[in-house]
């Protein structure tokens, strides 16, 4: 506790909300295995992926046992959402957003699926697992082949038709963190 | 002639003299508007005072009020079974002020309310940094804290009025995805200290502990760095589960999706991560078929919330009240129109008027009995002003989905019947 009030006092003599001598005396440094447990992220440059390979073959297997009961048989939709079609539709009445027809990246795919799905087990799939319905998902939207087998390697490389379709927000295009 | 125009009402600073030729000359009417709602007659029939129930350890709300909020399973899809809900909506047309209670403050999550036991809760700090950092709760509560009064608010409030208006809506229906608590917590800048976070990274990633691990990016701008903090307490007491218990981040202004809940990971980058929420689902598809992305502000809005939609008024003296913000700061104005925006008056803005909350506004008016439709628009410190229906229309479409802050306008009808239009 003592240095806690060392440091307030520290932070109120200068008149600062924010403080920073001193202020590694909160918490503790991570391990390197820690972190490796919780780092999950995937970018669209493909940091973040892990070893592993899955095959559309093999992801046409694990969407029937995980994802079919909510996103239909086919990935046509059900209690939740479709997962291909829709090109075209974006400029129309009724947009139909898929994978295929409005996400940017291949990347987050991996990274949602291995983050989220299956929704009543999330993180219950192994990286070759999540390689392969990521490809079997990228497939029923003929943005790979039939044979198609994706890893880390690969996956950054799938160009997805509506990589171009977003307009950034200009307030958030240059930023400078002067921290 | 605007029966308005006769009982003129000046902001908070008005001559009293003014104030009270106002009640004066309505009195007649508001008597009579008041009296069908008196249920004892006289003092006698008031029921005798007596021994009442026991203290207790906690409040409980009255028998005779009756307050909740409407799960919700998307646009026009209410009041569905909670297992088939993503968000819940605050009855904003039932409460005054403009703090929300914690219980009322509304719901949005992708994957249920993690339990978890704030004894074992972790957070995460590491990326771009000098100096990694795990905290547990009792770190962070000995941290130097700041507190602050903020609304937070989905990107999908006011998704129910893109493309037509169910007339049967009430305002908890319209607008009830908004809600303005007091958050406490520790300031983001701390933790940029704490951490050594390097001054090249321009993104931080919130990611929480629920099911769906639902993570946005944040960008590092000045704005963020001096105003966002990661919160612990909400109204005097720990983060109510269903808002984020024991940690969550506080983004004053922007999306509510930012404020991650749950929270146990910040990473910092030098660009956005991309994840499925800020690319597949909170972007605005434009008539074009392009999306904005990153429209992360929540823009001047305000509504009114009496008389609001499925309420019945009577001929003669209204209070017309409502809640204005605006994520780019305090609301400086806000006017209300009784005659379907074809004139306009300002309301009173009652105090206090804070930045990046809501604001509650009030005006009076008597109404002649005919059919009408009545507006709100607020202004905010940045001059921005709330757009009409049409012109936001014109410049978003009707797919854009989330960040709907058109006027809302409600139509009443000579029965005194309230509800919901497009304007």
């Amino acid at each position: 506790m003592r240095s806690h009030n060392k440091l307030l006092m520290a932070a109120v003599a200068a008149g600062a909300v924010a403080f920073s001598a001193g202020a590694h005396d909160f918490g503790r440094a991570p391990t390197a295995a820690e972190i490796k447990l919780w780092d999950i992220d995937v970018r669209p440059d493909g940091a973040g992926l892990p070893e592993g390979r899955g095959s559309v073959t093999q992801g046409k297997v694990v969407f029937a046992n995980n994802c079919a009961a909510c996103h239909g048989a086919n990935g046509q939709g059900g209690l939740n959402d479709r997962l291909f079609g829709g090109q075209g539709t974006l400029a129309s009445a009724s947009p139909v957003k898929t994978v295929g027809s409005y996400w940017p990246y291949a990347t987050t795919l991996f990274d949602y699926v291995r983050r989220a799905m299956p929704h009543h087990a999330p993180g219950s799939l192994g990286h070759d697992e999540t390689y392969a319905v990521v490809a079997y998902i990228l497939n029923l939207n003929e943005l790979v082949p039939d044979n198609a087998t994706l890893d880390k390697a690969s996956l950054p490389k799938v160009l997805m038709p509506n990589r171009d379709g977003f307009i950034p927000e200009p307030e958030f295009q240059n930023i400078k963190n002067s921290r | 002639m605007n029966e308005t125009e006769k009982f003129p009402t000046e902001a908070l600073n008005s001559k009293s003299s003014s104030r009270r030729k106002f009640f004066s000359a309505s009195a007649g009417i508001a008597g009579a508007a008041f009296a069908g709602r008196v249920h004892g007659q006289t003092l006698g029939d008031v029921p005798p005072r007596g021994l009442g129930d026991p203290l207790s350890g906690s409040s409980k709300r009255s028998a005779h009020v009756q307050l909740s909020r409407i799960p919700e399973a998307g646009p026009g899809r209410r009041n569905v079974d909670p297992s088939a809900a993503i968000n819940s909506k605050t009855p904003l047309d039932k409460l005054v002020g403009t703090i929300t209670p914690a219980d009322l403050h509304y719901e949005r999550s992708h994957s249920g309310i993690p339990n978890i036991d704030p004894a074992k809760h972790q957070l995460l700090i590491h990326g771009m940094t000098r100096n990694a950092r795990v905290l547990t709760m009792d770190d962070i509560r000995a941290m130097p804290s700041v507190s602050r009064i903020l609304f937070i608010e989905c990107t999908g409030n006011g998704w129910e009025n893109w493309k037509k208006a169910d007339a049967n809506l009430t305002v908890q229906n319209t607008h009830g995805l908004i809600s303005t608590n007091e958050w406490t917590g520790v300031s983001l800048a701390s933790l940029l200290d704490l951490a050594g976070v390097d001054r090249k990274s321009t993104w931080m990633l919130a990611e929480g502990s629920d099911g769906a691990g639902v993570a946005r990016s944040i960008p590092l701008t000045d704005e963020v760095i001096n105003e966002a903090f990661i919160a612990y307490g909400q109204n005097g007491e720990p983060l109510r589960p269903a808002h984020g218990f024991p940690l969550r981040v506080i983004v004053p202004g922007l999306e509510g999706n930012l404020h991650i809940k749950w929270l146990r990971r910040l990473k910092f980058g030098d660009q956005p991560f991309m994840t499925r929420w800020e690319t597949a689902r909170y972007t605005q598809v434009l008539p074009d078929g392009k999306a904005r992305q990153f429209q992360l502000r929540q823009e001047v809005n305000s509504v009114i919330t009496t008389p609001s939609g499925t309420m019945q008024i009577a001929p003669g003296y209204q209070r017309v009240t409502g809640l204005a913000w605006s994520g780019n700061g305090r609301i400086t104005r806000v006017e209300v129109s009784t005659d379907g925006a074809k004139s306009w008056k300002d309301a009173r803005l009652n105090m206090p008027v804070l930045p990046k909350a809501q604001a509650r506004f009030e005006t009076e008016w008597v109404w002649d009995g005919k059919p009408t439709k009545i507006v709100s628009r607020a202004t905010d410190e940045k001059g921005q002003v709330q757009p009409d229906r049409e012109s936001f229309i014109a410049r978003m479409g009707t797919n854009a989905l989330f960040h709907y802050n058109a006027q809302q306008t409600w139509s009443i009808d000579a029965g005194g019947r309230v509800s919901n239009a497009l304007a």
